[in-house]
């Protein structure tokens, strides 16, 4: 028996290359200056959700993501990488969401999916870095969850074993399948997208996308179904409307400012090999390398 | 997140050109396959779409993954643990990543898992992993043998073999043996065919086998006992999971030295004989050679793009004299003579690499219908063209690849003699290419025919007739003068009518029509896009200079000056 994996993945502004334009002087991130793409630790839970497809025969992969139009390209770039198909969930009453109100409209997405054995997402997107998504589906879900996952060993008689990357080492940890796992960042890194698989679902466009495209085109969509990516609205699933967007989401941005870093805190290292070794993986951590 | 194809346009461009449209409609039989493959392409535009797209991947691979692990695998290379090659742990990841992305047997036709690309696509992945590290190219571009597999093998054997080379694994090509380099005629590898079992067994020894430890090798062995010269050698497959081969060293070598450089003894090692007896090295060896010599012209050009790059990123950083080297003239000289180099190389390599997809392509072709006369005309004209261009590619590019990374490494000064620069690497990796796969030397013997028969010349004026913008028109005027040149140094030359006397000019010669060749197609890229401009000039004004100094050089040359060329090796003589 295969599983059902539903990855949830996000479009962000790739703030790891920030330039001088990257903000704009309201304070607010220039999405315009920065390249949209698919959020780096969803893509550490792609390749955990690829490695069980592989394990376990007969197992699907299904890409989830919210966001606008373009974010179809996050689809694609699961189906570029081994994903089955994926499912763009896009319209305007989702605008403004905060966590609360994304997990809700993305627990209501996976609740029309149906019979999910796996839910898999980083640990936390790069624009925001809240690390709040995972674990209110998992609860709206009423599901178990898993974080800071690095490696999910097994999937089968209904438990999933998984390693957790913690502060001061690993643990494993069981628990019951259906879950929510969140992946971190130190986990192995997306296999690279696949020429065939690319050239096979390079094609496939949302039904917003396919609006201006030729006959030719259609009638091609019309022989290969899995060129088709579900755009889900929120007519398409089931919700409670004051809870979606705007009026879904308590969180109130009140201000926000310009941050100078100023050297106070300091710290004294030795130069033995442990200090330097933990020296860089915080450099690493806190994105000053790499 | 770096991509080493995005962030080269000069790819895109060269991928581009004009031909491609006849190439592509030739490969993909008018699209034939479109409704069989869920990967084949609708149309033409749908086609180069994928390759630019697939050398996306290859692009990010190469950036993120290939070119950090270079200076690691440099470092720990290969090793043999229990008869077995280990590659370095970044090859290994190399290959793992190229082996998901389906990159391993790219020009294979999709009947046997290959992504039946033209050989433009291929030789620009193999420009884009040179650049990342030259010495994991030869593993992964080794996948060439399949290419020899597909053309002269059995359906069986094509059926059991090509799918595991476009599945991921490795191959090799052994041929050299210890008393058996250039003259590959001289190869003893004994090939024994045993009645009873109905199969072929080889012994002997193999020696400097890239990949020896490959899980398909193709090996050149006497099948015909008794026989001396190449026509009793024979082609065949030899499949490791028989394990009947040692692996009885790794080369220390200078350069490359993640490709494990293998010795290899055959003990009655069971093998397949590859198409007819006889043919081994006349027909076969010839084809797998070409290839490799394409190839070996695509390493030195990624190779001396990835040493270009970090010259200019030296120079700009470098400050001497309260300002950036990169502009003192004695630098920024350098730097141009090396870009020149490289852009002309490159469009070398690319033109090349069009003249060999198309007559290939006919060559496919033809084993599926009989060609027309139109078309064996054509496939015979660019055939003969690939001939003489191949040669002339590996023998100049190698030659520039290893000026380029010698230049390179003069602009870091005391730096770049350290190991703390990647082109400490890149210039131990350069020194091979004009070396395997033929030296210079050989090249250039294969070359000299198109001299003689006047094959460079004849392209040299369809170069001259191409439209050109009236801007141009001065280089034009300045290659018509390098030919006329030429022309009379060549009449010079073959005028004496001595083979030896030929043989000793044959490099100059050889040279000048390159220079002449390599001009006409930066002249023409310039026309495509004015960005190729500078090179060009660089290029035209560089060539003038050097081919006058070779004409004059035979123009005051006897044939009795040879004798001052003869060492006495007495002296020497310990």
């Amino acid at each position: 028996m295969g599983l059902k994996i539903i990855v949830l993945a996000k479009q962000v502004p790739d703030t790891r290359n920030v330039g001088k334009d990257a903000m704009k002087a309201d304070g607010t991130v220039n999405r315009a200056a920065l390249e949209a793409i698919f959020n780096p630790e969803d893509m550490n839970a792609l390749e955990q959700a690829l490695r069980l497809k592989e394990k376990y025969k007969g197992s699907k992969v299904t890409l989830l993501t919210m966001g606008p139009g373009r974010a179809a390209d996050i689809i694609r770039e699961g189906l570029f990488r081994g994903a089955d198909d994926g499912v763009l969930l896009t319209d305007r009453a989702f605008a403004g969401s905060d966590t609360l109100a994304t997990s809700y409209a993305i627990s209501c997405a996976i609740n029309k999916i149906k019979e999910v054995d796996i839910i898999v997402a980083g640990r936390q997107a790069i624009d925001g870095d809240t690390a709040q998504v995972g674990p209110q589906v998992a609860d709206k879900m009423n599901l178990p969850q898993v974080t800071y996952a690095e490696e999910i060993y097994s999937a089968e008689k209904g438990k999933i074993v998984v390693k957790r990357r913690l502060d001061r080492g690993v643990e494993k940890v069981e628990a019951p399948l259906p879950c929510v796992v969140t992946v971190n960042g130190s986990a192995p890194a997306c296999r690279p997208r696949a020429a065939k698989l690319l050239m096979k679902y390079k094609h496939a466009k949302t039904i917003s996308e396919r609006q201006n495209e030729s006959e030719d085109y259609l009638n091609l969509v019309n022989d290969r179904p899995y060129l088709n990516i579900n755009e889900w609205t929120v007519n398409d699933v089931e919700t409670d409307d004051n809870m979606l967007g705007l009026s879904g989401s308590p969180t109130k941005v009140k201000k926000i400012e310009n941050v100078v870093f100023q050297a106070k805190e300091t710290k004294v290292l030795s130069d033995n090999e442990g200090d330097i070794d933990e020296l860089i993986k915080e450099l690493i951590d806190n994105h000053t390398l790499g | 997140m770096a991509n080493f194809f995005k962030d080269n346009p000069d790819l895109l461009f060269h991928l581009k050109h004009p031909l491609m449209k006849k190439i592509v409609s030739l490969k993909e039989r008018d699209f034939q396959d479109r409704d069989n493959y869920d990967y084949a392409p609708m149309d033409f535009e749908d086609a180069m779409d994928s390759y630019e797209k697939v050398l996306e991947i290859v692009g990010e691979i190469c950036g993120d993954i290939v070119a950090p692990n270079a200076e690691d695998v440099d470092a720990e290379g290969p090793k043999i643990v229990n008869n077995e090659v280990i590659y370095a742990k970044g090859t290994q990841e190399n290959l793992d990543a190229l082996v998901k992305a389906g990159l391993m047997g790219i020009t294979l036709p999709r009947q046997y898992d290959g992504l039946n690309f033209p050989i433009v696509p291929y030789t620009m992945a193999a420009d884009i992993v040179s650049r990342a590290d030259a010495g994991f190219v030869n593993i992964w571009g080794l996948q060439d043998c399949a290419e020899t597999i597909n053309e002269f093998a059995s359906e069986d054997q094509k059926e059991r073999f090509l799918p595991r080379i476009a599945n991921g694994q490795t191959a090799a090509m052994d041929l050299t043996e210890p008393d058996a380099g250039s003259d590959l005629q001289a190869v003893q590898l004994k090939a024994t065919y045993d009645e009873g079992s109905k199969k072929w067994y080889l012994n002997g020894v193999k020696r400097f086998i890239t990949n020896g430890d490959g899980n398909v090798s193709l090996v050149l062995a006497r099948s015909e006992a008794g026989t001396s010269d190449g026509r009793g050698l024979s082609m065949f497959i030899y499949d490791r999971d028989h394990k009947a081969v040692k692996v009885r060293r790794i080369e220390n070598k200078m350069g490359i030295k993640g490709s494990p450089t293998c010795e290899l003894v055959f003990k009655d090692a069971p093998a397949e004989l590859v198409g007819n007896r006889k043919m081994g090295l006349i027909k076969y060896v010839m084809a797998l050679m070409n290839g490799a010599r394409l190839g070996i012209g695509a390493q030195s050009v990624g190779l001396a793009e990835g040493a270009y790059r970090e010259a200019v990123d030296y120079a700009n950083e470098r400050k001497q004299f309260g300002k950036a080297i990169i502009e003192f003239p004695a630098v920024y000289e350098l730097l141009a003579n090396m870009k020149s180099k490289l852009d002309a190389s490159r469009s070398l390599l690319y033109e090349t690499s069009r003249f060999v997809d198309v007559y290939k392509a006919y060559m496919h072709i033809s084993s599926e219908r009989s060609l027309s006369k139109e078309e064996r005309a054509d496939m015979k004209y660019y055939q003969r063209l690939a001939d003489f261009f191949t040669p002339l590619l590996k023998g100049m590019s190698s030659e520039y690849c290893n000026q380029i990374c010698y230049d390179s490494q003069q602009i870091h000064g005391g730096s770049g003699f350290m190991k703390d620069y990647p082109i400490e690497r890149m210039y131990r990796d350069a020194r091979i290419t004009t070396i395997y796969e033929g030296t210079t030397q050989l090249q250039v013997i294969a070359a000299i025919r198109g001299v003689t028969t006047n094959a460079f010349l004849k392209r040299i004026r369809e170069y001259e007739e191409m439209p050109l913008k009236p801007e141009l028109h001065s280089y034009r005027r300045i290659l018509i003068g390098m030919t006329e040149e030429y022309e009379k140094a060549v009449k010079r030359v073959v005028d004496v009518d001595n083979s030896e006397y030929l043989d000793f000019h044959a490099r100059r010669l050889v040279e000048m029509a390159g220079h002449i060749v390599m001009g006409y197609l930066l002249l023409h890229d310039t026309e495509r896009n004015a960005k190729f401009r500078m090179s060009t000039d660089v290029y035209i004004k560089h060539g003038r200079a050097e081919n006058r100094s070779r004409a004059d050089y035979i123009a005051n040359f006897d044939i009795d000056d040879l004798g001052y060329f003869k060492p006495d090796s007495s002296e020497v003589e310990k």
